[in-house]
């Protein structure tokens, strides 16, 4: 019943990605789920990790945990060296002036959240404006309605059109010295959507704002340059970038951060304490109280190295080519239609099909070893613009190859089966 | 995991495509909403209860093959129904469905085709999410929600 891709006529264009030896890296992949070889297509909800940070995080357990920034013996000298090193393996990665712009975090909601609560509060003031857009995850909404509630801002958000693009002119009409805070996804979770970053900080600080990218898609795509953005804050999460989970960086320009209130307190992040009065730390620790994610932080070194040696660069159009393949070979099968249509789009395929719910889409692919993600993938104000509840989700990462997207197919010619 | 068609059995098949009982009821004595937000089912139950018999019931709303056809076939098992014998068939249909006993197909009646359910932990919800809201709407709430 499915036709095959030799029969189809469609051709793997040869890129110089070798992605069947890049998977060798990645041993979860190489394993049976349901009876049938794991096909990990839910690489925008995670990544799988490499050796490399399988054996970081190991080697940090087995061999030099501690805690840090506070023993003089040797233990903790070396966690904490490992700790600082991992900061300027970020700083190198982001491309960041100084390694004290880096800060950790869980992740890029914790980045948003930190941005949001240090410097919306202190900054913010009644009729003042934050801007995000219509393809906001969660993570990138609701710290600013939280803020916006407490200090009298409101949230404007950019529309987007059907194919899921932002709508440059409509920015640029809700743009004003009201403006004080941009925060724009990179790449949409939802749709695929690579945002033209760079123009919308370009106008965003043409008003006098500042502007937050959140990062969390696109790290592992394409390779970011914070000072070429010359955005004022970026977030990602370690998870999707091949690392651990609990693990992320807020890159902050160094003038504002220097301005900001610390978010929480506690231990580390202060210089001296009495009861009487506190000296806070300098950078980048008066914003990391408490003993942080010490194991995941230095296991995600060798995360940013392997997408250091992969170079995005030259996989990149090894991902384009999966997207496109993906494309067509998904608009082959009866009464599926593709939410997301960006002219710039990064291998995530969103869709929803006329027999079956994305739900009973989801169980059946997983019965077939296909992990897939169902639902509004925190982003219910996208699939309201849609019109639809929920959809399921194809995300491909570096290490997903063509004769996966061909097990995709051929399982949802199952569910036509089971549901046409 | 066992075969897909025992989740997806013809009669949850059938009862998908054409849900009995779909639509609104013109002045219902109960009524109420059920949404599950991770996956989006959302489903309005209506009732007419006269002399504790459910003289009527209907539903409609949206979601995936598993909840449509619970509340395809619970409003047909329910119509004409003591509400008494509603709620006593909910408690036995949870406990099948989530595992925990039940599922004697002589007491089950034609709800034994869901108790594939059990093996299926992320679409339990599915499969309740209707018969909560039926809940909901004879307790005289609002609203069910499966969070
Ligand atoms: C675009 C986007 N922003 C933010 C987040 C939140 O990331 P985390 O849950 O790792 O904090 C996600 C994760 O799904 C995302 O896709």
């Amino acid at each position: 019943m499915s036709p095959s891709t030799v029969e189809q006529g469609l051709q793997f264009p040869a890129t110089g990605f070798d992605v069947y030896r890049t998977r060798q890296e990645f041993p979860i992949l190489n394993q049976f789920v349901r009876g049938k070889p794991l096909i990990y297509l839910d690489n925008a909800a995670t990544t799988q990790k490499p050796n490399t940070v399988l054996c970081g995080l190991n080697q940090f357990y087995g061999c030099c945990n501690s805690n840090i920034h506070r023993g003089v013996h040797f233990l903790s000298e070396l966690a904490t060296r490992h700790y600082e090193d991992a900061r300027v393996n970020a700083q190198t990665f982001l491309n960041a002036r100084f390694h004290r712009e880096i800060i950790f975090v869980r992740g890029a909601t914790e980045g948003i959240n930190l941005v949001a609560y240090s410097y919306g509060r202190a900054f913010l003031k009644e009729g003042d404006e934050i801007i995000i857009s219509a393809m906001e995850h969660h993570a990138n909404i609701v710290p600013w309605q939280v803020v916006c509630e407490q200090t009298g801002a409101s949230l404007r958000v950019v529309p987007i059109n059907n194919d899921g693009e932002f709508l440059m002119e409509e920015y640029e009409k809700l743009l004003s010295d009201r403006t004080k805070i941009v925060s724009v996804v990179h790449i949409s979770n939802a749709l695929g959507t690579v945002n033209p970053v760079k123009e919308i900080i370009r106008r965003a600080h043409a008003v006098g704002a500042v502007a937050l990218v959140d990062g969390a898609q696109s790290v592992a795509h394409v390779p970011v340059d914070v000072q070429d953005l010359d955005c004022d804050f970026f977030v990602f999460s370690g998870h999707k970038l091949f690392g651990p989970t609990g693990i992320g960086v807020l890159y902050g320009r160094e003038s504002l951060l220097e301005r900001m209130p610390p978010y929480q307190t506690g231990g580390d992040m202060i210089l001296s304490v009495t009861f009487e009065k506190t000296v806070y730390n300098d950078l980048p620790y008066k914003f990391e109280a408490g003993t942080p994610n010490i194991g995941g932080t230095i296991a995600l070194s060798p995360a940013l190295d392997f997408v250091r040696s992969v170079d995005l660069r030259k996989v990149a159009p090894y991902e384009d080519a999966l997207l496109k393949y993906a494309t067509e070979r998904l608009l082959e099968i009866p009464g599926l239609r593709i939410i997301g249509n960006a002219r710039e789009k990064a291998a995530v395929i969103s869709f929803v099909m006329d027999c079956a719910h994305p739900h009973d889409i989801g169980t059946i692919l997983d019965s077939e070893g296909i992990a897939i993600r169902t639902g509004h993938h925190c982003a219910q104000p996208v699939m309201q613009r849609f019109g639809i509840p929920a959809t399921a989700r194809a995300s491909f990462a570096l290490y997903n190859t063509p004769e996966d997207v061909d097990a995709l197919v051929k399982g949802l010619w199952k569910v036509v089966e089971v549901f046409g | 995991m066992a075969d897909l068609r025992e989740l997806y059995q013809e009669v949850i098949l059938d009862h998908n495509k054409s849900p009995r009982n779909f639509g609104k009821l013109e002045s219902p004595t109960h009524q109420a909403e059920g949404y599950n937000p991770l996956c989006g089912d959302h489903y309005w139950v209506y009732l007419t209860v006269t002399d504790g018999i459910i003289s009527d019931i209907a539903f409609e709303g949206s979601g995936c093959a598993i909840s449509k056809a619970a509340a395809s076939l619970m409003t047909s098992l329910l119509k004409g129904k003591p509400v008494s014998e509603a709620e006593k068939l909910f408690e036995r249909y949870r406990a099948m469905v989530t595992g925990q006993g039940g599922g004697d197909p002589s007491e089950m009646g034609r709800l034994v085709v869901f108790s594939e359910v059990k093996n299926y932990p992320t679409r339990i919800k599915c499969a309740v999410l209707p018969w909560h809201t039926l809940h909901a709407a004879l307790s005289g709430e609002q609203t069910a929600s499966t969070e």
